[in-house]
């Protein structure tokens, strides 16, 4: 890539800072040239987010429909998977997924659910009715 | 309350962990240290695609080598000893990075980038191979140089034990690491460091390789990619290709999957060994950076959803193709050369 094809499109990250990117002069020689960010790149995030947030609605709705717990939305709300959520509770990833049933969530205990709402930054009620509360 | 700023100079670069291998090296006394030389020294280059692993719902890619081997094959290949701690305890790792601090050394650590709060929203991912340098506290503040940043940033206690903390897969377990003393290197020692990190990054790209890693791997992947939008269906084959497009990226690869660096690094390499076929295997590098953006374009067509058909998709699995041979040509050019 020779310098001057440096991308140069504002993405999210270019707003932050800008990256040092490899490139070569009109000699050949490679030097460091600053970018703002690359289109293609900010699509391809773009369409991850857009992953995201089909996956969210995705597990309110089979909340709403009682075929999973609470604890999905947060989890595909927080970008997380059975493995991160079981590390960020402390609990192991069996005990996680048999939370992820509607029957056992409705019989945990404060003290559990309390690690959950912890883990989302919610309140205990909070976490049972999928209200979010936003940073 | 503890307070110390070590003198220290953030540098950006275009990678993390090269950029705080090159950072910490620099501040230890080794002054011909660069990110390109750091990234070849250390035999960064890589290409690993793993089906049946799955990573933020898509396939794991790879670019380059594991997380942590780029400082550790720098810091051998130049004779440097390091220190390298993981922690159970919170508090220990805490504790252990104030008294590194104290003792005057700079510290690099591996943390996830879901809770860093200096980085944008959008780049927020369950991302745990990340690396940044601590170099200061003050008033329970700490001092962060993040090589990928423009500038240095301030993480609060709390902030910076928990991106240390950070959970999931390579979960960092408040893992750090510093060069443990300061040492010269001479030139002769640099020659030799890049020849051994030229042959080892050739054994991983051609010899070592399984089917799924090195120029193998690119192939195979080349191959998978015509199946996908059968297998997949076109929507998740589009995620699949903006995966490999983010990881190929990752941030600020210029979009050539560390191609580029690699590029630069051998043009640095004649600086030391003047052999000419350096600067011509260079240019290969080049050419195939150059083509993985190619590949993206298309990539970004097919995910964007403005092209999608099975020809589209043979054509992206062709580029992959073709960069397998162009890389294997490079690799056995750099096997080969002749080391006066």
């Amino acid at each position: 890539m020779k310098k001057e094809d440096v991308p140069q499109d504002l993405g999210a990250l270019g707003k932050v800072t800008k990256e040092v990117c490899y490139a070569t002069d009109e000699s050949g020689k490679y030097t460091t040239q600053l970018s703002d960010g690359w289109d293609i790149k900010t699509t391809a995030l773009d369409t991850a987010w857009h992953d995201v947030e089909e996956r969210i609605a995705a597990a309110k709705q089979k909340v709403l429909n009682n075929e999973a717990s609470p604890i999905l939305f947060f989890m595909e709300k927080g970008l997380m998977d059975v493995q991160i959520l079981a590390g960020y509770t402390g609990f192991w990833q069996w005990q996680v997924k048999r939370h992820l049933k509607p029957d056992v969530f409705n019989s945990l205990s404060d003290k559990k659910l309390q690690k959950y709402a912890e883990v989302f930054n919610v309140s205990i009620p909070d976490l049972k009715t999928m209200t979010v509360n936003e940073e | 309350m503890l307070t110390t700023t070590l003198p220290f100079k953030h540098i950006q670069a275009a990678h993390c962990e090269n950029g705080v291998t090159m950072s910490l090296l620099k501040n230890a006394g080794v002054q011909q240290i660069t990110e390109p030389l750091a990234f070849g020294i250390g035999a960064g280059l890589f290409f690993v695609y793993i089906p049946l692993l799955k990573i933020n719902n898509g396939p794991v890619i790879a670019f380059r080598t594991l997380p942590g081997l780029i400082f550790k094959r720098t810091c051998k290949a130049l004779n440097i000893p390091v220190v390298r701690k993981k922690f159970r305890s919170k508090e220990a790792a805490e504790q252990f990075l104030n008294e590194c601090l104290a003792a005057g050394h700079p510290v690099g650590c591996q943390v996830g980038v879901y809770y860093l709060p200096y980085f944008p929203k959008e780049y927020r991912f369950h991302f745990n191979a990340h690396n940044l340098i601590v170099y200061g506290i003050e008033d329970g503040n700490y001092m962060v140089s993040d090589p990928v940043m423009e500038h240095t940033n301030i993480l609060t206690g709390y902030e910076l034990e928990r991106v240390r903390f950070a959970k999931g897969a390579l979960a960092p377990n408040g893992q750090l690491y510093y060069p443990k003393e300061n040492t010269v290197v001479t030139d002769d020692q640099v020659k030799r460091a890049i020849k051994s990190g030229i042959e080892k990054n050739v054994r991983n790209m051609l010899t070592m390789a399984g089917p799924i890693t090195g120029v193998n791997g690119i192939r195979y992947t080349g191959n998978r990619i015509k199946k996908w939008r059968d297998n997949l269906g076109l929507k998740k084959a589009g995620l699949y290709l903006a995966q490999l497009v983010r990881m190929q990226e990752e941030i600020g690869t210029g979009g050539g999957g560390f191609r580029y660096i690699y590029g630069a690094f051998l043009q640095e390499a004649h600086g030391y060994i003047p052999n000419d076929d350096l600067l011509e295997i260079s240019q290969t590098f080049t050419a195939s950076g150059d083509l993985w953006r190619t590949a993206a374009v298309q990539a970004a067509g097919i995910y964007k959803g403005r092209i999608g058909s099975q020809e589209d998709f043979n054509i992206m699995g062709d580029y992959l193709l073709e960069i397998a041979e162009i890389e294997k040509k490079a690799f056995i050019a750099l096997k080969n050369i002749k080391w006066q």
